[in-house]
């Protein structure tokens, strides 16, 4: 039996005055899977998964989120849904000591006592290895740690999708391995989608790509066809169309 | 002891050390120390939406003014009996909240400002326009046979201190309790990422609109018993004046911390008060005071305790 899908896109369109950001994009996620979204620079990914949990309004079309029509739906109402995003620019609250960061993600849901919100901010922050760091202010960790603490709170909010974007991004090399590790880990237990500029992460983790070039969809497919795919070679390195 | 039992303490402490002033203090001082609870109260319900929420008003006297018009024009005027008059100024500036609040929360940050700011003068104004029954710019006294609750004469010194004290402490109480509560901590969120709280599925418009009803009402409150406790109703405490104070008294006390709001009073009150005793430019004095706090200890007086001392100060 095929998976459920668990986030689909009708024709999802973004105009920024007469640029055209996404164009037409229809888009499946099943249940369970991790996909990444690939593209290069400017090819409208963060766009895209700013539609979908609803940072950015669409110009046109649809998101379905569990098969009911999200579109009309607030931020905070697709999210309290079980979306969970993560900023491409890192988006902590600095000032609060990073058990209280997560603590605002786990609570939000208001159905566990203080109690137990604490114990599983913990756990959250054990799996990640942040919890040496629990009570030092957020603002004070090192970049990596802060990208983590952004994980970290996505994990808190027990999403049914996790967005990523960029999660990678200025991670040092151990770390990213680190991150690979976790994602592999997540695999199973929740349906991710990772934007990722760095190809060795997506190789390593992506059960299945989807390729944006332009604000369309270039290409889907497994990561062995996507790397097999000439209309992909040509988006990333921009040769052989040019000459014909 | 734990962050939250070393808070009950503070707190019950703060409480037992103004109760114990009563008796302590030469008459003089205690009838300031009823003026500054009142006035802490206002400053208590400005700090919520400031010093939590991360939200400048620059209106709020349009709040203060409304519960004390409220029950002032009802009880005066109207010749209600006191504790329905109360009621009516406790709807007034609730209501005034839920409107103001309304319309403003559309804007933010700067625009914020100005438009809370320009709703107070509009409300400054309507109480000079409608000058036959407010009296406008010279007021009017509240009967002494008026103010008095459940048999208490508050224009009684002592019992005014003692009502003042009570309403001090149930609202420093709640505000502690508030403060530590997950809709409390979700207000801090807000304050201090809006859009990430957003992404953590928090309805942020819906909890600053929330806190503005709670700071408005609060302010109200403040100024229904300042009526109330000191006999007097008067155009100046819609002004202008009126919504820089408690910025001030936030501002220099420490905002966003429990007992902020009560040392900004007491610290601007004295101030003032003892150097206009040597000078005529006591506003000089002020000024170089506020000064020195904002180069020095920009995170006013508590908030620097907070950062030196006892970094579990609520």
């Amino acid at each position: 039996m095929a998976a459920m899908t668990l986030l689909e896109t009708r024709a999802l369109t973004k105009t920024f005055g007469g640029i055209k950001a996404n164009t037409n994009v229809d888009f499946l996620l099943p249940e369970g899977q991790t996909m990444a979204l690939i593209g290069p620079n400017g090819a409208g990914k963060s766009t895209f998964v700013g539609m979908l949990c609803g940072r950015i309004p669409a110009t046109s079309g649809q998101v379905f989120f569990e098969g009911k029509d999200i579109s009309a739906l607030p931020a905070h109402k697709r999210i309290a849904l079980g979306i969970a995003y993560t900023f491409q620019i890192t988006s902590v609250f600095a000032n609060l000591p990073v058990r209280e960061n997560v603590a605002l993600a786990v609570r939000r849901d208001g159905s566990r006592t203080e109690a137990q919100v604490m114990d599983r901010v913990d756990h959250v922050l054990d799996r990640v290895g942040l919890l040496d760091r629990a009570d030092q202010v957020a603002g004070d960790l090192s970049y990596g740690h802060q990208r983590i603490l952004e994980i970290a709170m996505g994990l808190g909010q027990d999403p049914k999708l996790f967005i990523l974007d960029e999660p990678t991004q200025g991670l040092a090399e151990s770390e990213v391995t680190e991150f690979v590790d976790l994602i592999n880990d997540l695999k199973g237990s929740t349906t991710i989608l990772l934007i990722e500029h760095n190809m060795d992460v997506v190789m390593r983790t992506a059960e299945a790509i989807t390729v944006l070039n332009f604000g369309e969809i270039l290409a889907n497919g497994t990561p062995q066809q996507i790397q097999n795919n000439p209309a992909v070679q040509a988006a990333y390195l921009g040769t052989s169309h040019a000459e014909d | 002891m734990t962050g939250k039992s070393k808070s009950y303490a503070l707190h019950l402490c703060l409480i037992a050390l103004l109760a114990a002033a009563f008796f302590i203090l030469p008459q003089y001082h205690v009838g300031v120390l009823s003026r500054v609870m009142v006035l802490a109260v206002y400053a208590m319900g400005y700090n919520m939406l400031f010093g939590y929420t991360g939200l400048l008003s620059l209106g709020h006297a349009l709040f203060f003014a409304a519960g004390m018009y409220g029950f002032g024009l009802s009880v005066q005027q109207g010749g209600l009996p006191t504790g329905l008059a109360l009621l009516i100024g406790l709807a007034t500036a609730f209501t005034v909240s839920l409107v103001v609040g309304f319309l403003a929360l559309r804007t933010k940050e700067v625009a914020f400002m100005i438009v809370t700011l320009m709703f107070a003068q509009a409300g400054y104004l309507t109480v000079l326009y409608f000058g036959s029954i407010t009296r406008g710019d010279e007021g009017f006294v509240i009967n002494t046979a008026k103010r008095a609750l459940f048999g208490v004469d508050l224009s009684d010194e002592t019992a005014r201190f003692w009502a003042a004290l009570l309403l001090f402490s149930v609202t420093l109480l709640a505000m502690a309790a508030l403060v530590k509560s997950s809709f409390g901590r979700a207000l801090i969120a807000v304050r201090e990422n809006e859009e990430r709280a957003m992404m953590l599925g928090y309805d942020t418009h819906r909890l600053k609109y929330v806190a503005v009803l709670l700071s408005g009402t609060l302010a109200g409150i403040g100024g229904m018993a300042y009526a109330l406790l000191f006999g007097y109703v008067g155009a100046t405490f819609a002004s202008v004046q009126y919504s820089i104070f408690p910025l001030l008294w936030v501002l220099l006390g420490g905002a966003g911390t429990t007992i902020g709001p009560l040392l900004g009073v007491l610290f601007m009150y004295y101030l003032i008060d003892i150097s206009s005793s040597f000078t005529d430019a006591y506003m000089l004095v002020a000024g170089v005071a506020l000064l020195i706090l904002c180069l020095f200890a920009p995170q006013g007086l508590a908030g620097e305790l907070r950062k030196r001392v006892f970094p579990w100060l609520p």
